[in-house]
């Protein structure tokens, strides 16, 4: 317990108050709050205390790593921003000074202060009783090492569309090996099922599939496809992975992909996932023909043989007797240094907006299912075409901000969608000559050579209606609008509701973070947005970290983005980890918990409140024992013991103790 | 208690690493405003909090304390955010037992993306222990009104 005189007489504590140029400054009186900790807190040990423009610029830096040398400084608190993003810098100045870096405290007086009171006096004080709090707290610091670990050469990559491809051949290029674990049959993720790519209208196949083959032939890369992520234990650098292969049904040793099975298979089902539902696919089958591995899977849910037990003609037909209806999923556990999350997008799910028609009327199509439409391999051969299969439209209307930028279902923009219609209207109007309609909120089109694709479909002739579409009917009111599709929107240009009548609409539908992102975010120890995408460390900084070292995100899983920003950070992602592989060990952050074995009694209470079985006992001393390998300093068992015989390093209750008196020492009696 | 109405609470929050300290530092990002009367504790995990943190607190003349941590299901260790649970549940209860309001304890789950929330959680607060007046507790010897043991099972149970 700490006591109000000063317990550590000997301590020199520097303060150092930052005035983040004005982002502190204009709500804090920065100088008064130098100035008092100088004149009230000389008791604690105070010997310098300072204010300064940009504390983490290099002359702020210096200034620091001189007062520790000329006035031998034994502790610094600095004042500024959160600790998140710069007590690395401060406590490596501390480093540079000879300082050991955790004798170093930041205390947050911008983002809980400055950016949020709105009274100058009041967010003086509170800076004032934070700062003591953090003064009070440097005293108990110790001196401290980090732990080196060693890193695991492997890195799982999660996610074989676009992102994950990219990272994947990006470490096995640099010879380390990659376990790509993909849910589907093939990689290639939502890119494999695009048949043009804007703004340069290349054919996505011809760009994606030898990446894939590339990905699927490499001899660093283990491909494991058909498979999920069940389990991860561990921490950077030595992660145990757990992974479920699920059972295809093919012996891939055996297969040669020759396709017969497939073929002789009489079972046919409306394939919703490749096909968008417009195509058909067996029961044996490969999701498309590039498909990487070019192994069948075998949809056991539509099986005639699993269903009624007679059939098998697959297996009657295979050459080489790779069809096995008794193979069982198998769990494979292998260990990793890193992992890199790119599990990507689900498609916002147009029958949502119900007023938009898709599901009740026919010749409503989704983004996907017109993508495949366009498709030379695609169910309708690449033909624009109704509903009927038949039928080439001679109007046509595409909606943007489907499910994007609506209160009433995503806030945010989807910002692909914009770009994804004006290929739309390029496409048809290339295709079929039909007059083209684009509805739009704003138009986004902010990227290298989009904004010229925007400029060629407005002298191709489509018509652009700025304005969000009420709804969708069937319902005429017009003879010009029998056996129409209408679209009625307002026309924020001229100030008018408009009717137009097409015979084709196309949702330009959102992405949404995947249906099960929050599960597997917790399997991986990560964080979601209130949205449901992947937290990045830093949003500007650090877009491909998160908060759990080790664990990397690229790709739509961190928001939406078009197919270069998800090559970038899939490459990006694969650098990071690149480089923790090179170091081969790593230092953490040594936050850890341990015994003092004179002080515990043996009453195991700690031993079940650790998640991460760190903690041992030794039936012989009666003992418990900390492993800090496996400890990952929650501090649980720390607060739990109730003969206070395991201390925290980093978070001891001296320094909790002494950081809440100092909050408080404005309210002592 | 004349002075009820100017009188302004100081509160103690106690805040984990990996969520509710990231949510303040999300709210402060975002510019979001909100009373200057809390001032935070940086924990690893809400697990972290022995509740000697929160009765030294009060000793040291907090009107109120708040606990925060990632939301259940979501702990960055895994499940230590149930025992934090557990903990407030039992700290209210002896906080009773000594004549302290139980409203004076509050359990706020905040995720790393709830700035927002976690802003509205403090104005709350802010709000409620405006309403029930500063703590006294060590100087007055007059035991305040308290929950009834039965209202504070009822919450357990939901709990």
């Amino acid at each position: 317990m700490t006591t109000k005189s000063n317990s550590h007489p000997q301590e020199r504590i520097g303060v150092y108050v930052c005035h983040c140029g004005t982002n502190i400054s204009a709500m804090v009186d920065v100088e008064d709050v130098a100035q008092w900790a100088a004149d009230k807190l000389e008791h604690k040990g105070v010997v310098i205390a300072r204010d300064y423009k940009f504390m983490c610029s290099s002359l702020g830096q210096e200034l620091v790593e001189k007062d520790i040398h000329e006035l031998k400084l034994t502790r610094v608190v600095v004042a500024a921003c959160s600790p998140h993003l710069h007590e690395k810098t401060f406590r490596t100045a501390c480093e540079r000074a000879g300082l050991n870096p955790y004798l170093c405290e930041l205390v947050s007086i911008r983002e809980q202060v400055s950016w949020v009171h709105t009274d100058k006096v009041a967010a003086t004080a509170k800076s004032k009783a934070v700062l003591s709090g953090g003064i009070e707290r440097v005293l108990w610091h110790e001196p401290l090492d980090p732990m080196t670990v060693p890193i695991h050469p492997a890195t799982l990559v999660v996610g074989g569309g676009i992102a994950g491809i990219q990272a994947a051949l990006e470490i096995a290029d640099a010879g380390h090996p990659v376990y790509l674990v993909e849910r589907d049959a093939s990689i290639g993720g939502h890119m494999a099922q695009f048949d043009k790519t804007f703004p340069t209208l290349d054919c996505a196949a011809c760009i994606l599939t030898p990446r894939m083959v590339e990905a699927g032939m490499h001899p660093n890369i283990t491909l494991m496809t058909w498979a999920e992520v069940e389990n991860v234990d561990g921490y950077v650098g030595n992660f145990d992975v757990t992974v479920r292969q699920k059972a295809r049904k093919v012996i891939t040793d055996l297969c040669t992909g020759c396709g017969i099975c497939e073929e002789k298979c009489p079972k046919k089902v409306i394939d919703d996932v490749y096909e968008a539902g417009l195509g058909y696919r067996k029961a044996v089958y490969t999701p498309f023909p590039q498909a990487v591995p070019n192994f069948p899977v075998m949809d056991v849910e539509n099986c005639i043989y699993f269903d009624t037990g007679k059939c098998k003609a697959c297996e009657k037909f295979c050459p080489t007797e790779a069809i096995d209806f008794t193979q069982e999923d198998e769990i494979v556990e292998f260990p990793v240094g890193n992992i890199i999350l790119a599990t990507g997008y689900d498609l916002f799910d147009a029958r949502r907006v119900s007023n938009y028609g898709y599901g009740h009327l026919e010749n409503v199509f989704t983004s996907m299912e017109f993508e495949r439409m366009n498709n030379a391999s695609g169910p309708t051969d690449g033909e624009i075409v109704l509903r009927d299969g038949k039928t080439v439209p001679d109007s046509v209307g595409i909606i943007h901000c489907v499910g994007s930028r609506d209160m009433n279902y995503n806030n945010y923009c989807s910002t692909i969608c914009c770009m994804q219609g004006l290929k739309f209207a390029h496409l048809v109007q290339e295709r079929t000559g039909a007059t083209v309609y684009n509805f739009y909120i704003d138009m986004r089109t902010a990227y290298k050579g989009y904004d010229e694709f925007y400029q060629k479909v407005l002298e191709e002739g489509t018509r652009f209606i700025r304005g969000k579409v009420a709804e969708v009917t069937d319902v005429a009111r017009l003879p010009n609008e029998e056996g129409k599709l209408i679209i009625q929107a307002e026309d924020t240009l001229i100030g008018k509701q408009r009717r137009i009548p097409v015979d084709m609409v196309i949702l330009s539908s959102g992405l949404e973070p995947r249906h099960d992102a929050k599960e597997v975010a917790k399997t991986f120890g990560i964080s979601c947005s209130a949205d449901g995408w992947y937290i990045e460390k830093h949003p500007k900084l650090d877009p491909v970290a998160t908060m759990t070292e080790g664990v990397y995100i690229a790709g739509c899983v961190q928001g939406p983005k078009d197919i270069p920003s998800s090559v970038a950070q899939g490459a990006a992602a694969a650098a990071r980890v690149i480089g923790k592989i090179q170091q081969k060990e790593m230092a953490l952050e040594p936050v850890r918990a341990s015994v003092l074995e004179d002080q515990c009694s043996g009453c195991r209470i700690c031993n079940d409140l650790c998640p991460f079985n760190a903690i041992l006992f030794h039936e012989d001393t009666m003992l418990s024992e900390i492993n800090p390998a496996l400890c990952q300093g929650c501090g649980t068992c720390v607060a739990a013991c109730p003969a206070g015989a395991i201390t925290g390093t980093g978070f001891s209750n001296e320094q909790v103790l002494a950081q809440i008196e100092g909050l408080l020492m404005d309210m002592s009696v | 208690m004349t002075e009820k109405n100017d009188f302004e609470p100081t509160i103690v929050g106690f805040t984990c690493n990996w969520c509710s300290y990231r949510a303040a530092d999300l709210a402060g990002i975002a510019r979001i405003k909100y009373p200057p009367n809390v001032r935070l504790v940086r924990l690893m995990c809400s697990g972290r909090l022995d509740p000697t943190f929160v009765m030294k607190a009060f000793a040291e003349g907090a009107d109120a304390v708040m606990i925060t941590g990632c939301h259940p299901g979501e702990c960055h260790y895994l499940e230590q955010n149930y025992k934090a649970l557990r903990r407030y549940l039992l700290l209210r209860r002896t906080l009773v037992a000594m004549g302290i309001e139980a409203e004076r304890l509050h359990l706020a789950w905040a995720s790393a993306a709830e700035g927002i929330q976690l802003a509205r959680e403090i104005t709350e607060m802010v709000e409620r222990v405006r309403t029930l007046g500063p703590l006294n507790w060590h100087l007055n010897g007059s035991q305040p009104e308290v929950v009834s043991e039965a209202a504070i099972e009822l919450e357990e149970v939901a709990a």
